[in-house]
């Protein structure tokens, strides 16, 4: 790994008695695209505020470009941010908006006006120059809010929560349009979000975030495929649970209600007779014996909603479960709530979740 | 549905009497001055009046400086107490307050045993020094209204990030209030300086007991000893108020609109 460009160490945060931040540790590398993803209240927020210099740690230490900045007030940090709530100044135009960083530090006059009308080209809007904060949609004003966070060339980019204000479709397009920025600029940014999709689509590494402590950091790939913990497991992406007793922990066999499965090598440590929970992705299950599938259990189907190009099906096994997803094929009849059915899976897709 | 409507007529019509029979009646006198017709005579005593004019001008340059100082201590102390202190908000507010509670001949009396001539301090002896004494209670008496229309101007915008905004552009804090609250607020301030003015300009109290020439003695002296003058007066003065008034209106249609509005 590089130098890393950001470096959070240790740092805990507490309000009186209360923790809201424990151990965080992250190390971000330049240029790098890091979300924070997590319930509310997890302490996202928190953290991002520190980086920002709003809040000061209770301990630990926080690294910038090399530099130990814990201590520096946020004006001093030369970090850009833009916040949930349209923190666009209500009394100046867009134009002097985005110019108001490059005004503070001083620069000349022409200088900022160039930097406006190339930062207004960055975000398509260069029409609305001469438009208040109060004319445009919400949409608008947060691109608005890129700009200005961008303008003077921060050393970091912090984005908390931009996008949970707008609508879907706006959302979408948005989120792209920040990730296709950030990578052209190369500035390292960070990212907080409770959304997973918007996590898994658009970062370098994700730090999914429990109880004010990062569960696990890695790419949107390892996270959903390779969940550290039963938090990140449940709350990135759906998730089959199945409750399992290990039976046989030398030959790796699991009983799941009455049937057996064979896990072979995932059980580290596990003794015959403990309880676990497997965990499947409705995508690495299928309906019927499929070829290249060496593990399967019977049930029976409990639901089926027909959402168009897929059909997700419940199957009941025992007292678990399971959702998975079959395309619609016009030749075929969607399967009927009551009939049996067998679901197949491969044993190495099934996670262990301790 | 209908005798809601004529009730409500009812009610109205009684209210604008009550308003507006007075003021008639005043304007009527005002111009019977001129004995069997109406004219103007009694306004054109009193504006030709060159101590009307010294006086009023007096006042004005004095209602002047106190809405500066209260802007300049008013502004970021409730700018302040709703960023950092919320919890201080209701000890602030009492004091605020409490010039509506202590007559203003308290203060003038705490003046005068701190500034006499025989003080350590005798500012009253000194002329400069008692008008900028005078500008200060007077601050101290529009601090309830400049207070409560400024906080009221805060409440509409998000006080906190707003201020992290700019903070974190590197504003430091004169550039954050001169910049970023004040031009949020300015209508606020306009309104509570309007208040101000319109204290300022009738008080008596102070002005005399400090023995300024200022406005409200002129006009208790008058009213003491002339008869359609002071109706004159009376309407100049209510003129002055509503031009005040209108213009906040007017000024209120320029003021920034939140952007705070869902799409
Ligand atoms: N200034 C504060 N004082 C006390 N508690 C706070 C403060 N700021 C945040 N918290 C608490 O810290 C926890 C984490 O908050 P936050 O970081 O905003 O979460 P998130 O952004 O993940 O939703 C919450 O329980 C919140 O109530
Ligand atoms: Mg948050």
């Amino acid at each position: 790994m590089a130098e890393p460009f950001l470096s959070i160490q240790h740092v805990r945060k507490s309000f009186g008695a209360t923790t809201v931040v424990e151990d965080f540790n992250l190390d971000v590398e330049p240029g790098e695209f890091v979300s924070f993803l997590g319930p509310s209240g997890c302490g996202k927020t928190t953290v991002l505020r520190m980086v920002a210099g709003f809040e000061e740690p209770s301990a630990g230490k926080i690294v910038v470009a090399g530099k130990d900045i814990t201590r520096l007030k946020p004006n001093q940090r030369n970090v850009g941010m833009v916040f949930q709530a349209y923190a666009l100044f209500p009394n100046l135009t867009v134009a002097q908006n985005i110019g108001f960083g490059l005004r503070v530090a001083g620069m000349p006059r022409a200088d900022i006006d160039a930097r406006v009308a190339e930062m207004l080209d960055m975000i398509k809007l260069p029409q609305m120059a001469d438009h208040y904060p109060y004319q445009l949609s919400g949409g608008q004003q947060q691109r608005i809010a890129l700009a200005r966070a961008i303008a003077p060339k921060p050393k970091l980019l912090l984005l908390d929560e931009p996008l949970s204000a707008l609508d879907a479709k706006v959302r979408v397009s948005l989120r792209e349009e920040i990730r296709s920025i950030q990578k052209k600029l190369g500035i390292t940014t960070i990212f907080v979000t409770h959304d997973q999709e918007e996590a898994l689509s658009i970062s370098d590494r994700i730090a999914v975030m429990y109880g004010g402590k990062a569960e696990q950091v890695g790419t949107p790939f390892e996270i959903y495929n390779r969940p550290a913990t039963k938090f990140v497991a449940n709350f990135v992406g759906t998730l089959n649970v199945l409750e399992g007793k290990v039976t046989d922990a030398a030959s790796g066999t699991v009983q799941v209600n009455t049937q057996e499965v064979s896990l072979k090598g995932k059980l580290n440590g596990s003794k015959s007779g403990d309880m676990l929970s497997l965990a499947l992705r409705p995508e690495a299950i299928s309906l019927g014996r499929q070829p290249g599938r060496d593990s399967s259990l019977s049930g029976e189907i409990s639901e089926v909603h027909f959402l168009g190009s897929v059909i997700r099906v419940r199957v009941g096994i025992g007292g678990n479960t399971v959702s998975l997803d079959t395309f619609n094929s016009p030749a075929t009849p969607p399967p009927a709530v009551g009939e049996k059915a067998e679901i197949s899976f491969s044993s190495s897709d099934m996670l262990v979740l301790h | 549905m209908k005798a809601g409507k004529f009730w409500a007529w009812i009610v109205f019509i009684l209210g604008a009497a009550y308003f507006f029979i007075p003021l008639i009646a005043t304007i009527e006198f005002s111009l019977r001055m001129r004995r069997g017709v109406y004219s103007f005579d009694a306004y054109k005593v009193v504006l030709g009046d060159s101590q009307f004019q010294t006086t009023f001008m007096y006042s004005v340059i004095v209602a002047v400086f106190t809405i500066l100082l209260g802007v300049l201590i008013v502004v970021p102390t409730a700018y302040w107490i709703r960023l950092r202190l919320p919890q201080l908000r209701p000890v602030v507010e009492f004091i605020t307050l409490l010039p509506l509670v202590i007559p203003a001949i308290v203060i003038v009396f705490g003046y005068i045993r701190m500034y006499g001539s025989n003080s350590p301090l005798p500012f009253l002896s000194n002329n400069t020094a008692t008008n900028a004494l005078l500008v200060i209670g007077y601050a101290a008496l529009a601090l309830p209204y400049m207070y409560r229309a400024v906080d009221t101007g805060l409440r509409t915008i998000d006080v906190r990030t707003l201020t992290e905004a700019a903070q974190i552009l590197g504003a430091g804090w004169g550039t954050i209030v001169t910049r970023v609250i004040l031009p949020n607020v300015l209508i606020a301030v306009l309104s509570g300086a309007f208040l101000t003015f319109a204290i300022v300009i009738g008080e008596f109290t102070m002005a005399s007991l400090l023995n300024r020439p200022a406005f409200g003695p002129y006009l208790q002296n008058l009213v003491a000893n002339r008869a359609y003058e002071p109706a004159a007066l009376s309407i100049i003065a209510f003129v002055i108020t509503w031009g005040c008034m209108s213009l906040i209106q007017v000024l209120s249609r320029f003021a920034p609109k939140s952007a705070n509005r869902p799409n």
